[in-house]
C-alpha cells in the first residue's frame, strides 16, 4: 500500500506531538496538542472552508501571472544578451525584497484590492519559474538548432518546433517549487492587508491567542499546498509524457 | 589566410555516372581556411582544403579526430562561413552526429521534422514520411517515441529526417560512430541501398575506413590540426559491396596508410 509509509509517519509525528504537549514541555498557548487543532479544524469547517476559497483563488490566479511572466522573461534572456546582463541581477534582487516591505507599499499604490495580493503571490512564484524554464532552454542541444538552420526553418518556427515543447518540462518543475512559495506567499500577503482568506484568519486568531485555530488555518493550507504539487504533477505526466523518458535505454 | 607553402590538392570528380540529382548536388570548395578562438589563442582547423564534390557522388572524409571534418561539413551546409577561401555548394541537410530526436514526437513526426521546419502542415508532412517507412524497415513504429526505438532504427529515422529535407546535398556526420559493430554493418548496408534509389551528393565523415571504402566512390584523408587534404583515393569498385573483396581491402589498406596507421 503506497500511502502506508506517509500514514505512518504522520501518526507517528502527531503521536509524538501529542506526547510533547501533554506532558508538560510547552504551554498549550505557545503549541496546541494535535486533538485541540483537530477539534479547531472541525468546528470552524465553514468558516475554514470559504476563507479557503478566497485563498486558493489568489494563489491560482497568482500562479497564472507567474507562469505567464516567468516564461516571457525566461525566453526574452535567453534570446538577448542585454535582457540578461539588465534584468537577471533584478530578479535576483527582488528575490531578496521581505514581503513586509513590498506588500504596504502595493497596497499603497494599487488600493486594498484583491491586486496586490495577486502580484506579491507571483513575486514570490515566479522567480523559481525563471530558473527552471532558463535552465531547460539552455540545455537546449545547439546542434538542433543548426539542424533546424539547414532545414531552412524560420527562427519562429524552430522556436514552435524546438525550444517550445522543450522548455514544459522546466515549466513543471518550476511550477511545483512556485506552488509552495505562493502559499506562504499568499499568507503574507493577506496578513499585509485583507478581509478575508486563510491568511488573514490566521492572522486575527494569533492576535486573539486562540492558537487552535491558526494552527487548524496552517493545517488547511497545507493540505493545499499538497493537493496544489498533486495536481501540477498529474499534469506533468499527462502534458510532457516524454520528460522521464529520455534517458530511457534504447531497446 | 592560407600558409604559405601549404600543399592543397584539388580533386578531379571520377568518371563513373550516376543517376542525376534533382537540384544540382554539386560541392565546390577552393582553398578554406577556418580557425576558432580557444583558451588557448588561434586554433586553425582547416588549412586550406580544396574538394570537388560532383553531383551524385558520395564522397567519404577520414581524418584523426580534431582533423575539422565537422567544420568541413558546417561549412559546406553553410552554417559557418570561411575566413579565406570560397565554397560554393548547392542546398546541404545535415544529419548530426547523434540522432537527435525531438523525444516529444513520434517517429513519423520526427521524420517530417524538416517539412514542418519549411511550413507543411502536420498531416501534409505525415503523408510525405509515412510512404519512406515501409521502405526503411520501420513499417509499423510511425508512432512510436524515440525512446522506445533502437539505435539503429534511431539512426534510419534522423537519416530520412535529413533525407525529407529534399535539399542536392546530405553531409552526415559519423552517422553510425555511435552503434554497435553488428548494427553498423546492418546500417551500411542499408545506406548504401537507399542511396541507390534517392540519388544524392554525399559527403559522409566518418573515422572508420572501412565503412569509408565500402559506401564512398571516393575517400577523402585528411591531416590532423591543422585539417588539410593528404590524399584522395578513388573506389572504382561495383556495387553491392563486400568487405572481404580483395580490391576493397587492399583500397582500405591504402587508405589506413594515408592516415599513417600502421599495419
Amino acid at each position: 500500500m503506497r500511502p502506508l509509509p506517509a500514514l505512518l509517519l504522520l501518526a507517528a509525528f502527531l503521536g509524538a506531538w501529542e506526547l510533547y504537549v501533554d506532558l508538560g514541555g510547552v504551554t498549550p498557548l505557545v503549541l496546541p496538542p494535535p486533538h485541540a487543532v483537530a477539534s479547531a479544524l472541525f468546528q470552524d469547517r465553514g468558516l475554514l472552508w470559504s476563507n479557503l476559497q478566497t485563498t486558493a483563488g489568489e494563489i491560482l490566479a497568482g500562479m497564472a501571472l507567474a507562469v505567464s511572466i516567468a516564461f516571457t522573461l525566461s525566453v526574452a534572456i535567453h534570446f538577448f544578451t542585454t535582457v540578461r546582463v539588465a534584468v537577471l541581477p533584478l530578479l535576483i534582487a527582488s528575490q531578496t525584497l521581505p514581503i513586509v516591505i513590498i506588500a504596504p507599499l502595493l497596497i499603497l499604490w494599487l488600493g486594498f484590492s484583491f491586486v496586490p495580493r495577486l502580484l506579491v503571490i507571483a513575486l514570490v512564484a515566479f522567480f523559481p519559474l525563471v530558473v527552471t524554464t532558463l535552465d531547460a532552454l539552455e540545455a537546449i542541444d545547439p546542434d538542433l538548432i543548426k539542424l533546424m538552420r539547414t532545414f531552412d526553418a524560420s527562427r519562429l518556427r524552430t522556436f514552435r518546433q524546438i525550444e517550445l515543447p522543450a522548455v514544459l518540462p522546466g515549466l513543471f518543475t518550476g511550477a511545483k517549487l512556485a506552488a509552495v512559495f505562493a502559499v506562504i506567499g499568499a499568507v503574507f500577503a493577506e496578513q499585509a492587508g485583507a478581509t478575508r482568506g486563510l491568511g488573514y484568519l490566521l492572522t486575527i486568531a494569533v492576535n486573539q491567542f486562540l492558537v487552535p485555530e491558526a494552527w487548524a488555518a496552517v493545517t488547511v493550507l497545507s493540505l493545499f499546498a499538497i493537493a496544489l504539487y498533486a495536481l501540477i504533477t498529474l499534469l506533468e505526466r499527462r502534458v510532457v509524457p516524454w520528460a522521464h523518458h529520455t534517458k530511457g535505454k534504447p531497446a | 589566410m592560407p600558409a604559405k607553402g601549404v600543399t592543397t590538392t584539388t580533386i578531379e570528380a571520377p568518371k563513373q555516372e550516376r543517376q542525376a540529382v534533382a537540384g544540382g548536388g554539386l560541392v565546390e570548395i577552393r582553398q578554406v581556411v577556418r580557425s576558432f578562438r580557444g583558451k588557448r589563442g588561434e586554433v586553425l582547423a582547416l588549412d586550406g582544403v580544396s574538394l570537388r564534390v560532383k553531383p551524385g557522388q558520395i564522397a567519404a572524409i577520414v581524418g584523426p579526430s580534431g582533423c575539422g571534418k565537422t567544420t568541413l561539413l558546417e561549412l559546406i551546409c553553410a552554417l559557418q562561413k570561411p575566413d579565406a577561401g570560397t565554397i560554393s555548394a548547392d542546398p546541404a541537410a545535415l544529419m548530426p552526429q547523434r540522432d537527435l530526436l525531438l523525444p516529444w514526437l513520434s517517429a513519423l513526426d520526427n521524420a517530417g521534422l524538416a517539412l514542418r521546419a519549411r511550413g507543411a502542415s502536420r498531416a501534409d508532412a505525415r503523408a510525405q514520411a509515412a510512404p519512406w517507412f515501409a521502405r526503411l524497415g520501420l513499417e509499423g513504429f510511425e508512432r512510436a517515441r524515440p525512446y522506445e526505438l533502437s539505435g539503429g532504427m534511431r539512426q534510419r529515422v534522423s537519416f530520412l529526417r535529413t533525407l525529407l529535407a529534399g535539399k542536392p546535398v546530405l553531409a552526415l556526420d559519423e552517422p553510425f560512430a555511435a552503434l554497435d559493430a553488428l548494427t553498423r554493418t546492418e546500417m551500411q548496408a542499408w545506406l548504401a541501398e537507399t542511396l541507390a534509389g534517392a540519388p544524392r551528393t554525399v559527403v559522409l565523415v566518418t573515422h572508420d575506413v572501412e565503412e569509408a571504402v565500402l559506401l564512398a566512390d571516393r575517400v577523402v584523408v585528411m591531416s590532423p590540426r591543422p585539417g588539410r587534404v593528404t590524399a584522395d583515393l578513388q573506389v572504382p569498385l561495383a556495387r553491392p559491396r563486400h568487405r572481404t573483396d580483395p580490391d576493397l581491402v587492399a583500397l582500405r589498406a591504402e587508405a589506413l596508410r594515408e592516415l599513417g596507421v600502421p599495419e
